[in-house]
């Protein structure tokens, strides 16, 4: 089939991969990516409750405006869309 | 700890960038603060460490060419730094800024607001479910990270931007389940005289339809997601003809990239007492100030989509006008460019602007069950009883239920609840103002607020006598 927009993935080339863990899992993700796209790659999408009702929520805006993707590292609240992979980096669901 | 410029600049975009290089090549102490790591903006935002290389692309080429400049001049970058308040303090702007966790103040004689734009996204049942992002921010996962928002995605929303998205997702090697768009093959005849001066991007803009309909991709004119399926994901969503009866279509999907149109960042403007005035085909409010980012603040211009929705192209133009302006007020001998390339590239940013904007078909979409407000989990019944019980202004709502209280300080809530009151009451929505913004511009944690303090040191006045 003709493409007139060509299909760049196989010309990406990425860090290496580490393990970190989100909510008790371990997940896989490359090294300076941000949590929320690691974290989409592995297909976790629901990253919160929201504040009132509980109901599901994942990353909307990408850019650290609407706060649905907050998680906690380091007992700190903090949004996975402006927080990078590293080794073993612990992150959990704010509660 | 404070530390004193010439000026800042808040936004390290096309406009906010090209605004610090000219007025730092004038001779000018300039400080440029952005909350990415990289400068660029959200179209020209930088690739992640995690990519090692890639094939380029205009954005990432426009973007390159800037962070270079930058990097060879002599504007001092604060990256990662979210400026969370200014005041005027005397003769000078003070600055708080959060970085590498702690808080700090910049000042600045002149200040440059660069702050760029924020995506609508009218509410639909469903999408506040997991996998549904911004067509935005989906350019953000695209640019900074090259990751897919999912294996199979729906592309929907007005403008240029979806079709962007959705040839960025083919780029990428994902899979586009289908496209739709409110906007009518129609509506883009109609605005092609207002795009033919700026030939290249309009043939971009026809080769990502072209990619589209030879990959056989399902494209819907005139249409809107009416719903999105799913619990803990997505799984699917329902696609309706827009003002008809119809029961609409099913695509499966495990991802929904959805928009409706860009809006200028005003907050930080507004707290500083800039006038604003109601402008759709500039994307809603935007604030008073002439071309050259002037304006009647002494010492606050402002520049970039910040001003009014005209695209990058308009923004990096206006940058290097603004940079100019502040250089001559501030005495330097500066050669003042041309308004003619601006006004050429605002007319096509415009054009497109006025092709994106939120639409009454699209906002008949939202059900009396639909959450309008995110952070506060507020259906669109919620909000009507508000404005039934004698609630007239977004502040009002937002006094009585918390609309724009949450996390997101009303960010993407306040545009659909404005349209809610204008239909209620009859009113157009140039009287609906956007609520009083109010610091802290961007979340800060308390502790780092308050910074490190000894009790004693508290000023306590004598309490009156008895």
């Amino acid at each position: 089939m003709i493409r007139l927009v060509p299909n760049h993935a196989p010309a990406i080339r990425r860090s290496e991969k580490v393990h970190f863990t989100f909510d008790g899992q371990s997940y896989e993700g490359h090294v300076g990516e941000s949590l929320v796209s690691a974290l989409t790659r592995a297909g976790h999408l629901s990253l919160r409750g929201a504040p009132v009702d509980g109901a599901p929520r994942g990353a909307f805006c990408c850019m650290g405006l609407c706060q649905e993707c907050a998680v906690i590292v380091d007992g700190q609240v903090v949004e996975a869309c402006r927080t990078d992979v590293s080794a073993d980096l612990v992150v959990e669901r704010v509660r | 700890m404070s530390t004193h410029h010439d000026i800042a600049v808040i936004g390290a975009g096309p406009a906010g960038g090209n605004a610090a290089l000219v007025a730092a090549r004038a001779g000018l102490d300039v400080v440029l603060l952005d909350e990415q790591p990289v400068p660029g903006g959200q179209v020209w935002r930088g690739k992640s460490p995690s990519i090692h290389s890639a094939p380029q692309t205009p954005e990432s080429q426009s973007g390159d060419a800037l962070r270079q400049a930058l990097t060879e001049s002599a504007v001092e970058q604060l990256t990662d730094a979210r400026v969370w308040d200014i005041r005027r303090q005397d003769d000078r702007w003070a600055l708080q800024v959060l970085r590498n966790g702690e808080s700090h103040e910049v000042a600045a004689s002149a200040l440059i607001l660069a702050t760029g734009a924020r995506e609508y996204v009218q509410p639909v049942p469903g999408w506040t479910t997991p996998g549904v992002i911004g067509l935005a921010g989906a350019t953000a996962l695209f640019k900074q990270s090259l990751t897919l928002p999912g294996t199979r995605t729906v592309v929907s929303g007005t403008g240029p931007l979806v079709f962007y998205v959705a040839s960025e997702i083919r780029r990428l090697g994902g899979e586009v389940a289908a496209v739709v768009t409110p906007n009518t093959r129609g509506e883009w005849a109609r605005a092609l005289p207002a795009m033919a001066g700026q030939p290249r991007l309009l043939g971009r803009g026809a080769l990502w339809v072209a990619d589209l309909m030879l990959a056989r991709v399902p494209i819907l004119w005139g249409h809107a997601i009416s719903e999105v399926f799913g619990g803990n994901s997505v799984t699917g969503v329902r696609a309706r003809r827009l003002g008809e009866n119809d029961p609409g279509q099913e695509f499966s999907a495990d991802s929904v990239c959805v928009g409706h149109g860009l809006i200028p960042q005003i907050e930080a403007a507004q707290m500083l007492g800039v006038h604003i005035l109601h402008d759709p085909a500039l994307g809603g409010w935007v604030p008073e100030v002439q071309p050259d980012g002037a304006t009647r603040v002494d010492g606050l211009y402002l520049t970039g989509d910040g001003c009014g929705i005209r695209g990058a192209t308009a923004a990096a133009l206006q940058g290097v006008l603004t940079g100019a302006r502040v250089a001559r007020d501030m005495g330097k001998s500066t050669h003042m460019p041309s308004l003619r390339p601006w006004r050429r590239a605002a007319k096509f940013g415009r054009a497109m602007t006025a092709l994106s904007q939120p639409r009454a078909s699209v906002a008949a979409l939202t059900t009396d069950e639909t959450i309008v407000c995110r952070c506060e989990s507020l259906r669109r019944a919620d909000i009507l009883a508000e404005i039934a019980i004698g609630a007239q202004s977004t502040n009002a709502v937002k006094s009585g239920r918390r609309a724009g209280m949450g996390p997101c300080g009303g960010k993407y809530c306040q545009t659909a609840i404005a349209a809610l009151i204008a239909a209620q009451t009859g009113k157009p929505l140039s009287e609906i103002a956007p609520p009083t913004p109010r610091p802290p511009l961007r979340p800060v944690p308390l502790s780092q607020a308050a910074g490190d303090f000894d009790y004693d040191d508290l000023p306590i006045p004598k309490p009156a006598p008895l």
